[in-house]
């Protein structure tokens, strides 16, 4: 049974972030996240506030300036599905389609999976670490092989999600609402280090949420794509992964992303393989480059060596795939 | 399957937590079968103490109960609608063996609030039955001996009866992505993808 909260469904937008701002109160959509939380007791809440039934948050349709919103309340299955992203945005719908099961793709949404908490066991399990206002990583001196190779200081969490790679590599940004109103956010700014502030993982303040994400139009000559690996077949979070949406102008790459998954606290942008792919062609060896420049600053823990090979396999996969 | 045998009827709202929880006690809950129609999204609060009336359709029988925010839906469809069918496996969203259909779609009744569920149509394994017959699902999961413990075969033909409702003849790969949700400690699994293969067959055969 879970423990016990205060259960609110507002009649509004401005409510539900009124009361989003209360002491001890968290918002609940899909709660394919919160509620494993709330039962392992990873977090308490004293008042669980819904926000599933707001109509504003939900829907997918296209912008005037030839880009896509995506209400944050859009689930993973109506995303991996929809037509529209499949054709123009193929990362994200692949991003949204291996991420979880059929069953939580059912239920969770896309703003719930870019506010996921980590699923690091010791953050997860009966530790006071860090994350959780303690005084130590538990993973540096224990079973690290799922923590992080990029981005680790103090906390080496890996983010888990599949959509936010993807959201990053396609430009996306997020309309945040709360109670000093409305801001519009670059994905890409969206994610926090541990260095910059070890017990959150995005800039969302008390009573603010995600209520809409937005694509810009997909660049002339967009191709782009998703790769995990997992530990086993079926569902599972990415041990690595990568998240690519190139431009492609005369057989050469001349703009676009390139973000993992599973390796980082946060979407880890690999900045230094896209300037290696910048005005290159999509060939061989430009590909070996590319990827010996992800894993040029990787910085693997005694037990997660194997990620900075997977890492390897995974974005030489993914680029050429798009060539 | 009578979920109203047993069941007194309780058209009284507003029921004191102590006299509801004496009914529960009593091994009985007021669940009526009345004309009231299913609440709006209308602004809620409830106190953590405290129960909220809610409306669910279960298996295209509609039930009004009170319940406390806390409750899942797993925990209401087992422990106060004596529907036992949907087991509860994991608590966490991983095993699938708590899988029911939520307006046509596959979710884990585990990770749903029962007060979230007010108002939707919900499908579990008991509803798959047509009368004392097995379900098309059911039938051909006996037919391939897709199960041997059996604990996760509920969920399995939930599951499977979302895929086929949403793809009526899906291949191997499909299946396989499709049902990777739900997981069997005995690893029957691929006599439970021929099992959905065939139901896809009796389905259409039978054309329910």
């Amino acid at each position: 049974m879970l423990p016990q909260f205060d259960y609110i469904r507002p009649g509004s937008l401005d409510e539900a972030v009124a009361r989003g701002a209360g002491d001890g109160a968290v918002l609940h959509s899909g709660g394919t996240d919160l509620l494993g939380c709330l039962r392992d007791g990873v977090f308490t809440a004293d008042t669980v506030v819904a926000i599933g039934h707001l109509a504003e948050l939900r829907g997918i349709e296209e912008t005037r300036d030839g880009g896509l919103r995506i209400g944050a309340l859009s689930t993973l299955s109506e995303i991996a599905a929809h037509p529209l992203i499949a054709e123009r945005y193929t990362v994200l719908s692949l991003g949204a389609g291996s991420a979880a099961s059929p069953q939580l793709r059912n239920q969770g949404t896309i703003g719930g999976n870019i506010c996921q908490r980590p699923r690091c066991w010791y953050f997860r399990g009966d530790f006071h670490c860090l994350r959780k206002g303690g005084s130590m990583c538990y993973a540096v001196a224990g079973a690290n092989q799922y923590h992080c190779i990029f981005g680790g200081d103090r906390c080496y969490i890996v983010h888990p999600s599949d959509t936010a790679p993807a959201l990053v590599a396609l430009g996306a940004r997020a309309r945040i609402i709360g109670p000093s109103g409305t801001r519009v956010v670059p994905l890409e700014s969206f994610f926090v280090l541990p260095a910059q502030n070890v017990r959150r993982e995005t800039i969302l303040e008390p009573g603010e949420l995600v209520a809409e994400v937005l694509l810009p139009p997909p660049g002339v000559g967009l191709r782009s794509t998703y790769r995990k690996v997992r530990a086993r077949g079926a569902w599972d979070f990415a041990l690595a992964g990568a998240a690519a949406a190139l431009t492609f102008s005369d057989g050469r790459v001349n703009g676009g992303r390139l973000v993992l998954s599973g390796v980082a606290p946060i979407p880890w942008r690999a900045a230094e393989a896209e300037r290696v792919l910048i005005d290159n062609p999509l060939d061989a060896e430009t590909i070996r480059r590319a990827v010996e420049a992800c894993v040029a600053d990787a910085r693997p823990m005694p037990h997660n060596g194997y990620k900075v090979d997977l890492v390897r396999g995974v974005v030489a996969e993914t680029l050429r795939s798009l060539a | 399957m009578s979920e109203e045998s047993g069941k007194r009827h309780d058209s009284k709202r507003g029921v004191s937590r102590r006299s509801f929880l004496g009914t529960m006690g009593a091994g009985t809950l007021g669940v009526a079968v009345t004309g009231r129609t299913a609440p709006a999204r209308e602004a809620v609060t409830v106190e953590s103490d405290g129960t909220h009336p809610v409306t669910l359709r279960v298996n295209g029988r509609r039930f009004d109960l009170r319940v406390e925010p806390r409750w899942t839906l797993l925990d209401v469809l087992r422990d106060h609608l004596e529907l036992t069918g949907t087991k509860l496996g994991c608590s966490r969203g991983e095993c699938g063996a708590c899988t029911v259909l939520i307006d046509e779609q596959a979710r884990y009744a585990c990770m749903t609030l029962a007060v979230e569920a007010d108002g939707r149509e919900i499908t579990t394994v008991e509803g798959l039955m047509h009368g004392e017959e097995l379900g098309p699902v059911q039938q051909a999961f006996v037919e391939e001996d897709a199960f041997q413990c059996g604990y996760c075969t509920p969920g399995q033909v939930v599951a499977a009866e979302g895929l086929l409702r949403g793809n009526p003849d899906p291949d191997l790969a499909e299946i396989q992505k499709r049902m990777s949700g739900n997981l069997c400690r005995c690893g029957a699994y691929d006599h439970i993808f021929k099992a959905v293969r065939r139901a896809a067959e009796l389905r259409r055969s039978t054309t329910h």
